[in-house]
């Protein structure tokens, strides 16, 4: 185990680091550069530079490094050892002393403030690490900052929901009226109600036909195509045995009846559909929609 | 109808009652009574919603109601709230009964609440054909249906919007609605989350604890109370061809809601009044495409058009038919459709908070999307 608190004395013990300078003094044309990136067209800057600019005059280039004494790099060094590997900045205080001019060529000494933790925060274990800078023109010092960065170990993403079990989806009840249908599922086959008088296709099914008044429902099988009459994205709330969103689609069969039911792909009013059956256990087989290639 | 609402009375409307539903009916039945200048033991029948888990004798009990000639419960969820009243009166008419109170009281938010999926409705054979295929909330019930309807008429999600902004902006000054002084803008609306495409969380009506109470009889008796009376001009129950709960799917027609059809034919019939004389609509709003199409069944404008009709501004207070002026659903609360019943009521009294000027009938709907029921409450 890393003594965190321990390394972080040991550390703010050293003091200031030895000043770093910059690797061109205050110019012109970084001026420039600078308030067209920031958009600040304050015509007042020409020969003095903006005061915010104070960092970018030390900073270590596309492929500085730290130098061995920073107190910054060591601390992050150790803290990442321990497993906060990941950065972010909370905060950055700085203090302009004067204005610095053209031509001035600065150096930058860091010391290592405060180290506190191990903090719980919405990004994850933590500590806060506190250094101060201060930047130098000769013995003067033109500058300060104090800048606070969290160094955490990602909070651990929720572990991806296991696959929702079919077999908690919510299951149909069956009755004299309807198991046929379900019998059908299990066989591999859409059946649809289709009288025994008149022959009248009817889904959901019933046991007295509305037509002619027959109770002697029989089946068809349908040939399972269909195309989607509307269709609902379901997002919230949690459905038993499903992982939202999924789709739900009422679907036209061919044969000229409507059902309902899950739609593995995209859905669009219109679109081509195909039954499949998805075995839950023994009992049951749930008949869903999937797309057809036109033909 | 020789029948009138002569009391209205409700509990708060929140989302943690903290007490039981039958002290919210109790409570909201009271002070129904109090409203009409009537005494528990002037009540002789009691309506309410086969939903409603306080039975009638519970309620008895609590008010100290001695005797019940009249006891009846209606089906069909929020379809029932206009026919609670149509129970009442006729059985003020027949003579079944003398006082009849309607109510309907519930922990919708905090205890049971319709919005998620309900397991054990799939012991319903009829559910059977939706919920195991994962279509198990009132939402994405009525998202099926919106979804053709944009398809067939060009809708858009933004038009759906509207009907929330109104029933917001109406809640905004209605000192009782959840929604108070919290309006909403389309913008709002159009970047709420999806629930179920194509609603999107501002859609659909929020979910509260609360009750509401009704007290109706007839319009001989009503002379002698304090309150304005609020005649019951007509009253009807409808169902239409293929019916079912919710998921009426298998019509050759699913941009339409024939039930709510069958209503307007009724009320209309009744009343001897048109959908111009209307001068307030409360219409059912637990989701707002169905109030769209409800403007289109009620024959306020035609098929398809209804989308420009609520985008011409007539459902504002000012328009030529405001439209739920205590916030609907949407924005006072969600009570199954009575707290719209008790609104009408208080435009014919004059006493809403967000009263339109010279109101001689208001129409109030029930439930969208299952059997239902409308009222036509008028001038004495
Ligand atoms: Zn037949």
């Amino acid at each position: 185990m890393i003594d965190i608190e321990k390394e972080a004395a040991r550390i703010a013990e050293q003091g200031e680091s030895a000043p770093r300078l910059a690797r061109d003094p205050v110019n012109q044309p970084m001026i420039n550069n600078w308030l067209e990136a920031i958009g600040d067209e304050h015509p007042g800057y020409t020969e003095v530079a903006p005061p915010a600019m104070v960092q970018v005059w030390t900073m270590a280039g596309l492929h500085g490094q730290r130098t061995l004494d920073d107190p910054l790099g060591a601390m992050m060094t150790i803290l990442d050892e321990a497993g906060y590997t990941s950065v972010v900045a909370t905060n950055s205080d700085q203090t302009y002393h004067r204005y610095l001019k053209v031509g001035e060529h600065l150096s930058v000494t860091t010391s290592l403030e405060d180290v506190t933790g191990p903090k719980k925060t919405g990004l994850g274990e933590g500590w806060f690490v506190t250094t101060r800078s201060t930047w130098w023109v000769g013995d003067e010092a033109v500058a300060e900052m104090r800048f606070r960065v969290l160094k955490f170990k990602p909070a651990r993403k929720p572990e991806p929901k296991p696959e929702t079990p079919r077999a908690q989806a919510i299951r149909p009840s069956v009755n004299r009226d309807t198991e046929y249908f379900w019998e059908g599922t299990r066989l591999g086959e859409l059946r649809i109600q289709r009288c025994g008088g008149c022959g009248l296709l009817r889904h959901p099914p019933g046991p007295m036909c509305p037509e002619c008044g027959a109770t002697k429902p029989k089946y068809l099988v349908s040939e399972g195509y269909g195309v989607v009459y509307s269709y609902v994205v379901h997002h919230h709330p949690q459905v038993p045995g499903r992982q939202t969103p999924f789709v739900i689609a009422l679907v036209e069969l061919d044969e000229g009846v409507r059902m309902l039911g899950e739609l593995d792909g995209e859905p669009s009013i219109g679109r081509r559909v195909e039954v499949v059956f998805t075995k839950v256990d023994d009992e049951l087989t749930m008949p869903s929609w999937r797309p057809r290639a036109d033909r | 109808m020789n029948a009138a609402i002569v009391g209205i009375g409700a509990t708060d409307f929140s989302k943690d009652s903290g007490r039981s539903e039958l002290q919210l009916a109790a409570e909201a039945v009271r002070a129904a009574l109090q409203d009409a200048g009537l005494e528990p033991s002037d009540v002789d029948g009691l309506v309410s919603f086969t939903m409603d888990t306080n039975a009638e004798i519970a309620v008895a009990r609590e008010l100290g109601v001695p005797e019940l000639t009249f006891f009846s419960r209606v089906h069909y969820g929020g379809g029932a709230a206009c026919a609670t009243v149509q129970q009442a009166a006729m059985a003020v008419e027949t003579g079944a009964a003398k006082v009849v109170v309607c109510y309907r009281a519930f922990n919708e938010r905090s205890g049971h609440r319709f919005g998620q999926v309900q397991s054990a409705a799939a012991a319903n054979i009829d559910n059977s054909w939706s919920y195991p295929m994962g279509l198990g909330t009132p939402a994405a019930m009525v998202a099926m249906f919106a979804r053709r309807y944009m398809h067939e008429y060009g809708a858009t999600s933004e038009d759906f919007g509207r009907i929330a902004v109104i029933d917001r902006k109406h809640a905004a000054t209605n000192p009782h609605a959840w929604f108070h002084d919290r309006p909403i803008t389309l913008d709002d609306h159009q970047s709420s989350r999806w629930i179920a495409e194509p609603l999107r969380l501002l859609d659909c009506c929020q979910e509260s604890d609360g009750g509401v109470a009704l007290v109706v009889t007839s319009a001989e008796r009503a002379r002698d109370l304090p309150n304005k009376p609020a005649h019951v001009r007509a009253a009807t129950q409808g169902s239409s061809v293929d019916q079912f709960t919710m998921t009426s799917y298998y019509r050759d027609d699913l941009t339409r809601l024939p039930e709510m059809g069958v209503v307007a034919r009724g009320l209309w019939e009744k009343s001897g009044i048109g959908p111009s004389d209307v001068d307030v609509a409360v219409l059912y709003d637990h989701f707002t495409p169905f109030v769209l199409v409800q403007l289109e069944e009620l024959g306020f404008c035609g098929r398809g058009e209804a989308k420009d009709f609520v985008a011409s501004g007539a459902l504002e207070l000012d328009g030529t038919l405001p439209l739920n002026p205590h916030g609907g659903q949407l924005g006072e609360a969600y009570l199954h459709g009575m707290n719209g019943i008790a609104e009408g009521v208080r435009q014919i009294r004059g006493t809403a908070v967000n009263q339109v000027a010279e109101v001689e009938h208001v129409l109030v709907t029930a439930g969208t999307g299952v059997p239902t029921s409308g009222l036509v409450l008028g001038q004495g």
